[in-house]
């Protein structure tokens, strides 16, 4: 029998190591993990390179990790939101690297990543400060960058119900990155609100296909804060 | 300055109903932080606009009532919205496909700075700003059918803001088409900035003043 659950979200990440790159879903404050996050924090792991939207608000979730000096690396698009402290202090004193990736380039290297594409060109950022440095060719007279695939060893994934094949829906904009980034690492956990017996989910209605799932822990939190 | 006159700069606002004014119905739409956001409030309910949120948000509706907040539902500024009838949830990805495909009619983004051969400057400010933050403002410049820029025709200090070249970063390059500001409505054309409208009692000569790059008026 199939059954990706765990009891825990600290047995869900035991696998996760130093210097590993952790795709985090969510974006602002919807559909993110933070309970994984809370529990890689918990399992002390550190040199961390991270992938997400944001950069993290206030001192939880993904700010905690950064502010116990867990993470070496972020690479994001938006890493100033209100509140995103933690982020801005440990940029300025140059204790954390920090990647900006325009966000359609984000969404599409992570899955160029989990579609077997090694990278492909795009338009966006060529001829900007982002585009520095990148291979360029033109495509019907326009200027495209070569971007390329972004795979993680790790994603934390939050979805809205859950069935022990790891099939996923989710919630209004807590889709967002998720179904993407479960796509695009080598193991995908998935912290869900709400874990429902085999065959209960329409199949019409499986956003991700269990397939690309290999942990998932129930946590019935509620709803997400607003930032 | 031309002092004489009585002229009125539009508010935030003002700018939003203008622009507002020229969405025709059915057009797919996403607005940027800021006063573009400001834009669907001026659009009736009955023209049907879709607005679409970078988030995967097809559909966006107005702010909800205090009773009718939903945590789950937000837009790409992180504010709570709605969900219009007929709107739908699709992943990044595909919310980036809409937009890079060449699926958005149009896409309204605030701007530093404007120039007159169409490239944009919103993003930041300098090349060694702190934590520079991108969003999907270049990805929303490139791909979008048509780019128009709403802003303030000059700084607070009084600098111009539609220049010959922008001195900031840049978004994207040659992609703005109209320019709606608080003064004046022009388009981006291959000689340059054409004005369109001028807020009633500004002059020609009053408007390229506060402007660095040259003007041409519509007949």
């Amino acid at each position: 029998m199939i059954d990706k659950f765990v009891a825990s979200a600290l047995e869900a990440v035991a696998d996760v190591k130093d210097g590993m790159t952790v795709l985090i879903g969510g974006f602002g404050q919807v559909g993110t993990p933070n309970h994984l996050i809370e529990a890689l924090c918990e399992r002390g792991v550190c040199d961390l390179t991270v992938v997400s939207n944001n950069a993290g608000t206030g001192t939880h979730g993904l700010a905690r990790l950064m502010a116990e000096g867990r993470v070496r690396k972020v690479i994001c698009s938006y890493p100033r939101s209100r509140g995103s402290v933690v982020l801005e202090e440990l940029y300025r004193e140059g204790r954390i690297q920090l990647e900006v990736v325009p966000q359609g380039t984000m969404a599409e290297r992570l899955r160029a990543a989990g579609a077997g594409i090694p990278a492909f060109w795009t338009p966006t950022g060529a001829g900007t400060q982002l585009g520095e440095g990148k291979e360029v060719r033109a495509f019907d007279g326009r200027a495209c960058v070569l971007e390329h695939a972004l795979k993680g060893d790790v994603a934390l994934i939050e979805a809205w119900e859950a069935d022990r094949w790891g099939n996923l829906t989710y919630r209004k904009s807590g889709r967002n990155f998720n179904p993407v980034m479960a796509m695009a690492a080598e193991l995908t956990i998935v912290q869900a609100q709400h874990r429902v017996p085999l065959g209960a989910l329409d199949p019409e209605r499986i956003v991700t296909p269990g397939v690309f799932v290999d942990r998932v822990v129930h946590i019935p939190y509620g709803a997400p804060r607003l930032w | 300055m031309d002092t004489a006159v009585d002229v009125k700069p539009l508010d935030r606002h003002g700018m939003a109903r203008r622009l507002a004014a020229d969405i025709p119905e059915g057009w797919v739409v996403n607005l940027g932080i800021g006063i573009p956001t400001l834009v669907s409030d001026h659009v009736p309910p009955e023209r049907e606009v879709i607005f679409q949120s970078e988030n995967g948000v097809i559909g966006v509706g107005p702010a909800p009532a205090s009773e009718d907040e939903d945590l789950w539902l937000i837009n790409a500024g992180k504010q709570l919205v709605t969900l219009r009838p007929g709107g739908s949830f699709v992943s990044q990805s595909d919310s980036f496909a809409l937009i890079r495909g060449g699926h958005l009619d149009l896409c309204v983004l605030g701007a530093f700075e404007v120039a007159e051969n169409g490239d944009i400057a919103n993003w930041a400010v300098s090349s060694n700003e702190k934590a520079p933050a991108v969003g999907g403002a270049m990805d929303l410049a490139a791909g979008a059918k048509r780019l128009w820029a709403i802003m303030e025709h000059t700084t607070k200090d009084g600098r111009p803001r539609l220049v010959r070249r922008c001195s900031y970063p840049l978004t994207a390059l040659g992609v703005v088409s109209r320019v709606y500001t608080n003064l004046a409505v022009l388009d981006v054309t291959p000689e340059g900035f054409v004005v369109r409208e001028m807020v009633p009692g500004l002059t020609p000569e009053a408007l390229q003043a506060r402007t660095e790059a040259k003007l041409r008026f519509a007949a």
